[in-house]
């Protein structure tokens, strides 16, 4: 253990759909300004784990905390809990109806109660951020994959998260768009931000992330640095997927 | 006289048509305001229903589809019937116009609780969660992120329903209401001439060719900006 108390801690964490076990008992903590990349098989409960560390999957059972808030406690306002959450989604979900600054300045507005002005200055600096600031008045149908998933980064880091959750965040995106969107990531990291990404972004997970952790059938199987995961794999289950990954 | 003429003395007949004009007229004052009663409580009931759907109350939802289900299957000049002659029976009595609004009010509900419930569910679920995780609680979410997508989906279906139910008022003429086609055919009446019916007819399409053009602006008014 050591001195500073993790950012992230989860114990035992447990999720059923129906009769289906998807989480059997997953620990995970992150300390602050970790960047832990979660990897595994598609149906080995990554994204269901990384949905449950904000609640958007209500875990059967165990513990989760992050930055000192029980977040499965019923006391527990989920609502404040997430401003300190930021997510990331695959399919990048911004709200068609609004322009890029307005999807910035919803939560900044309603959420952290900024009035308007206050608002649109915090999101234009979000949206430069992430290098948009020349789109702010655009649409999400005006915008191409990459800048819209940039501007849900920015949805989120404009809230000033102490965690960010990426779910597949480039897996939906053309494969010529997707560095745009690592490098806003690798400039999160470098400013310090904790992050926990589910990705098969493999060479950004070699190169960026602090740990990897794999994941199949519901239970975290090996975690370490990535020279480790990548390299000397312990588990059969892990050197299996590793080739899979490399054949690519 | 040919046919001709006897068409046009009993359709165009211009003598009995300005006599009864202002018949036809007040008949025609009538249906807007009706009109408007019905447009404005049904829809505001049927969003009503919709968003308390949402909330996924079971019971409470098989009340709301119950009671969706049995105006979307009533004809509405049944239930105008019955509360227009069933009601005095249980003491209570109600005005033909008062029938005839809380009639079509309720069908209209129904079937925009139906159509405003589609344009919800059709919002995609990651609407919901990327709302959610930035700390916006359910009703925020409903309201400044589902609904105004909801609403745009629900625009063309909902103005063809409401324009439907709406030119029903006409129904309001077998309970007494001197509507547009109550005044008309008191007119006719009096005049022993169908030609007040035609005078009818053109305030009909006065009144609704203007709620079709509307319908058709708003429609491209919210559509997407892309």
């Amino acid at each position: 253990m050591t001195s500073t108390a993790p950012i992230i801690d989860a114990r035992g964490v447990w999720k059923r759909f129906g009769g289906l076990a998807v989480l059997k008992g997953v620990d995970l903590s992150v300390a602050e300004r970790e960047l832990v990349f979660v990897i595994g098989p598609s149906g080995s409960g990554k994204s269901t784990f990384l949905r449950c560390l904000n609640r958007l999957e209500e875990p059967d059972d165990g513990s989760i905390q992050v930055d000192g808030i029980e977040l499965l406690s019923p006391k527990t306002d989920i609502n404040a809990a997430r401003r300190r959450i930021g997510m990331v989604f695959q399919s990048f979900n911004l709200y068609p109806h609004m322009t890029a600054r307005q999807n910035v300045m919803l939560a900044l507005r309603k959420v952290l109660g900024q009035n308007k002005d206050q608002a649109a200055t915090v999101a234009a600096r979000a949206l430069d951020r992430v290098g948009l600031a020349e789109r702010m008045d655009h649409y999400p149908a005006q915008l191409s994959g990459g800048q819209q998933q940039r501007v849900a980064i920015a949805r989120a880091i404009a809230l000033e998260p102490r965690v960010m959750l990426f779910d597949e965040p480039t897996s939906a995106l053309d494969p010529e768009l997707v560095g745009g969107v690592l490098n806003v990531m690798r400039e999160l990291r470098q400013d310090g931000m904790t992050m926990v990404v589910v990705s098969h972004e493999m060479a950004f997970a070699k190169a960026a992330a602090d740990r990897v952790v794999f994941m199949a059938d519901g239970q975290k199987l090996e975690e370490g640095p990535p020279a480790q995961i990548f390299e000397a794999p312990q588990h059969e289950r892990t050197r299996a997927f590793i080739r899979q990954i490399d054949r690519h | 006289m040919d046919g001709l003429n006897n068409f046009i003395f009993s359709f165009f007949n211009l003598k009995v048509m300005a006599q009864y004009l202002p018949l036809v007229a007040q008949g025609l004052a009538l249906t807007v305001v009706l009109a408007l009663l019905i447009v404005v409580c049904g829809l505001a009931l049927g969003l009503l229903l919709a968003v308390l759907r949402s909330f996924g109350i079971r019971p409470l939802n098989w009340l709301i589809i119950f009671t969706v289900d049995v105006f979307r299957a009533l004809p509405p000049l049944v239930i105008i019937v019955l509360l227009f002659f069933g009601l005095p029976a249980a003491g209570m009595s109600v005005s033909g116009f008062a029938a005839t609004w809380l009639s079509l009010t309720l069908v209209l509900m129904a079937f925009a609780e139906e159509i405003f419930w589609a344009g919800i569910t059709a919002v995609p679920k990651g609407q919901w969660e990327a709302a959610r995780s930035t700390g916006l609680t359910f009703l925020q979410t409903l309201r400044m992120v589902v609904l105004p997508q909801a609403l745009r989906i629900t625009i063309p279906p909902l103005t063809n329903r409401t324009i439907a139910i709406t030119k029903g008022t006409a129904l309001g003429s077998v309970v007494g209401v001197a509507e547009i086609l109550g005044a008309a055919q008191s007119a006719m009446s009096f005049s022993a001439n169908p030609s007040p019916l035609t005078l009818g007819a053109i305030a009909y399409l006065v009144l609704f060719v203007p709620v079709v053009a509307l319908g058709r602006w708003i429609e491209t008014r919210f559509a997407w900006k892309r």
